[in-house]
């Protein structure tokens, strides 16, 4: 029995670059219990249930027509104004789920975190998962249109970019959860960060390309549109869904750089305040 | 020593924390404060009366520990409020990091700091089996080898599928502990969590967890106020006094040595300059200097006498609703009950302060008292002055035919029966 026993040495001081992702695969089944359970316990006692993850995106997209299509009037590149926002919507909300369900990681859990140990990180790559399963979910409601709309000859999808999609979903699940622990890493110290937030990613929204096309977007506008890491990734999700905007691969390029380093920073610093973020809290 | 059969060794750790308001600040606040400092005026943020010297100030919850546990072993970690046991097992179970030292664990470490962490008052007892024994760091196999003996011993099986906000908080109790105890751990941290559940319940706990020593190796490590528990579960005993080890070794000798530490036997004028204090009070403009029993050789109460204390202390600054608050605990170290005085009005200088507690309540027994001037703050929260646990101790003669353990402490008034 001893030969297999797991030694542990806590020390003061602590390697930056530990990351200690071998501990988090161990907590795998950790990670797939608790986002099991952000689902059970959010549609408790609510008469819906999970029918709020349809309702809630399409009264979204009606009110995007409204107001961006018919009183704003932006343009849609040609594409059926319903399905081009519910596009947006879907994968917009997917990114900021990531980003706000993570800020919130050290404050939300306090209580749990101050009275045992897991890799924290547990919590972020769950939030993360559960936000890809909901996107998932509304993916349906958006296919629905989609099938409807492509039958009609009104879209034209390019199907084999679909491949692409999952590494897509990725590259947001990941920025978005390094700019979420990273909020969340501050917010221990400074809680305004997390009033900032909500605020923060309802204007970046309209700092990316989701309710408008980037097409519509020229000039010096458009160099600062594409220099938000998000614009690339939503551009290429359209690209392959609704078969209308531009993909341009040095962009994307820059945004994965942008991901990583996000990822990176967020970790670093995560698993830095984890340590004693319950002696400040 | 068997190095290879040691499970647990710390090497001169240390725990620092700060005093005063930390975390939690607002940018704008912590901007706010950094300017009126820069231009020379007093901080808006300041709470007033907070004594500035006081943020900042930093103290060593642990001061330098160093302990070798080897693997089976049962020991009993006790020591006064303040301690550093609460920090020592935050450590161990590596909710915080320690300041300066090191800690070496072979093996996994189970804790239960609380009971029931993890436990989701919408889920059921059998969701919340499985997320908690996730969250101590089991697999989901090895969750289902144990499920049903998790059951068995929870003793909760008709309601195993219910959401556990229909528990009761006893029902609670044994889920939690049925799942740590069942944890494939090497080690196993508990922190007073047999506080809560019914006497045979409790036993059957302290059993497990001794056979678990025994006949698995696995090693325990428990922290109780409960000096019966300690005695009945432990093989060996550490006594925590100001974050340092003030004694190792054996059981009975440990309690004895915590529940003299700093009582002179039988005195009744002492001196409380010495005496320990929570080490975050700072100063709050008063200190109790002296507390004499009045009228009294030895601290022994016969039956109508009232427990007359007479305390002087020095106040630096006049202090207005300053409450004195006594606090009775038996010599198992069981919280017996307590008296507030009514408000007084300190002026500065050297005041003798006296009250008169009546015993009556109080058949028989060996009490330890702590005493400790507080006030209110603005909303209302007591704010302690100054506070010392255990200052002195008494004894209250009763009866003879009045025995503690099978009728209590207290003496419940007496009642008019009326006859048809």
């Amino acid at each position: 029995m001893k030969d297999a026993v797991q030694y542990t040495k806590i020390t003061a001081k602590h390697d930056l670059l530990d990351l200690r992702l071998d501990e988090l695969w161990r907590y795998r089944d950790l990670i797939l219990l608790l986002t099991k359970r952000s689902f059970v316990v959010t549609y408790k006692q609510t008469i819906l249930g999970p029918l709020w993850l349809f309702l809630n995106p399409l009264l979204t997209s009606v009110v995007y027509v409204v107001l961006f299509g018919n009183i704003a009037k932006l343009s849609t590149d040609g594409v059926p104004q319903l399905l081009f926002y519910l596009t947006g919507n879907a994968v917009w909300s997917f990114f900021a789920a990531c980003v706000t369900t993570n800020a919130a990681t050290f404050t939300e859990n306090a209580r749990l975190f101050g009275k045992v140990y897991f890799p924290r990180l547990v919590s972020p790559v769950s939030n993360v998962l559960g936000a890809m399963i909901r996107f998932g979910i509304q993916m349906l409601l958006v296919l629905g249109f989609l099938a409807y709309y492509a039958v009609a000859g009104l879209v034209h999808p390019h199907w084999l970019a679909w491949l692409s999609l999952p590494l897509v979903l990725l590259q947001l699940g990941v920025l978005g959860m390094g700019v979420g622990i990273i909020v969340s890493s501050l917010t221990t110290k400074y809680r305004d960060l997390s009033v900032l937030v909500s605020f923060g990613v309802s204007l970046w929204m309209y700092a990316t390309p989701v309710v408008y096309p980037l097409s519509t977007v020229t000039g010096p506008l458009r160099k600062l549109l594409l220099l938000n890491p998000v614009t690339a990734p939503v551009e290429l999700f359209r690209w392959a869904v609704l078969g209308v905007g531009s993909v341009s691969a040095k962009y994307l390029a820059a945004s994965w750089i942008v991901t990583l380093a996000a990822v990176f920073c967020g970790v670093v610093i995560f698993n830095k305040v984890e340590r004693t973020f319950m002696d400040t809290v | 020593m068997d190095e290879k059969n040691i499970a647990i060794r710390l090497s001169g750790v240390k725990k620092q924390y700060r005093l005063g308001s930390i975390g939690g600040r607002t940018l704008q606040a912590e901007l706010q404060s950094w300017w009126a400092k820069k231009r020379g005026r007093e901080d808006p943020n300041l709470r007033i009366g907070a004594d500035p010297r006081l943020a900042g100030q930093t103290f060593w919850a642990l001061d330098g520990i160093d302990l070798t546990i080897q693997r089976g072993e049962r020991v009993g970690i006790i020591g006064a409020n303040g301690a550093g046991k609460s920090t020592l097992l935050k450590l161990l179970s590596r909710v915080t990091a320690p300041t300066e030292g090191e800690i070496e664990i072979w093996g996994r470490v189970s804790s239960m700091l609380e009971v029931g962490t993890g436990f989701h008052r919408e889920m059921t007892g059998r969701e919340n089996i499985y997320m908690n024994g996730a969250i101590l760091g089991m697999s989901r196999a090895e969750i289902d080898a144990k499920l049903e003996q998790i059951i068995d011993f929870s003793e909760v099986r008709e309601f195993i599928d219910t959401p556990v906000k229909r528990y009761s908080s006893g029902m609670y109790v044994k889920l939690a502990f049925a799942v740590a105890a069942h944890l494939q751990s090497e080690i196993m941290i508990l922190d007073e969590v047999l506080a809560v559940g019914d006497m045979a319940f409790q036993q059957k706990c302290l059993d497990t967890m001794r056979r678990a020593a025994e006949e698995e190796g696995r090693t325990v490590l428990y922290v109780s106020h409960n000096m019966n528990t300690i005695r009945r579960l432990c093989g060996r005993c550490v006594v925590l006094d100001a974050g340092r080890v003030i004694h190792d070794g054996d059981v009975e000798e440990g309690i004895a040595a915590y529940m003299d530490r700093g009582l002179g036997e039988n005195e009744v004028d002492t001196s409380l300059d010495d005496k320990p204090r929570s080490r975050s009070l700072g100063d709050t403009g008063l200190r109790m200097r002296r507390l004499t029993l009045e009228d009294k050789i030895t601290p022994v109460y016969a039956e109508g006498e009232a427990l007359r204390l007479c305390l002087r202390a020095d106040v630096d600054r006049p202090l207005a609703d300053v409450r004195l608050r006594v606090t009775l605990r038996t010599d198992a170290d069981v919280g017996l009950g307590t008296s507030w005085s009514e408000p007084m009005s300190l002026s500065p200088g050297e005041r003798t302060i006296r009250v008169s507690l009546p015993l009556d309540l109080i058949a028989r027994g060996v009490f330890y008292a702590s005493i400790g001037l507080f006030r209110a703050d603005e909303i209302g929260r007591p704010v302690m002055l100054d506070h010392i646990t255990r200052a002195f101790r008494f004894e209250r003669i009763g009866p003879p035919v009045w025995s503690t353990s099978a009728h209590g402490f207290v003496r419940l008034p007496s009642v008019r029966p009326t006859v048809e």
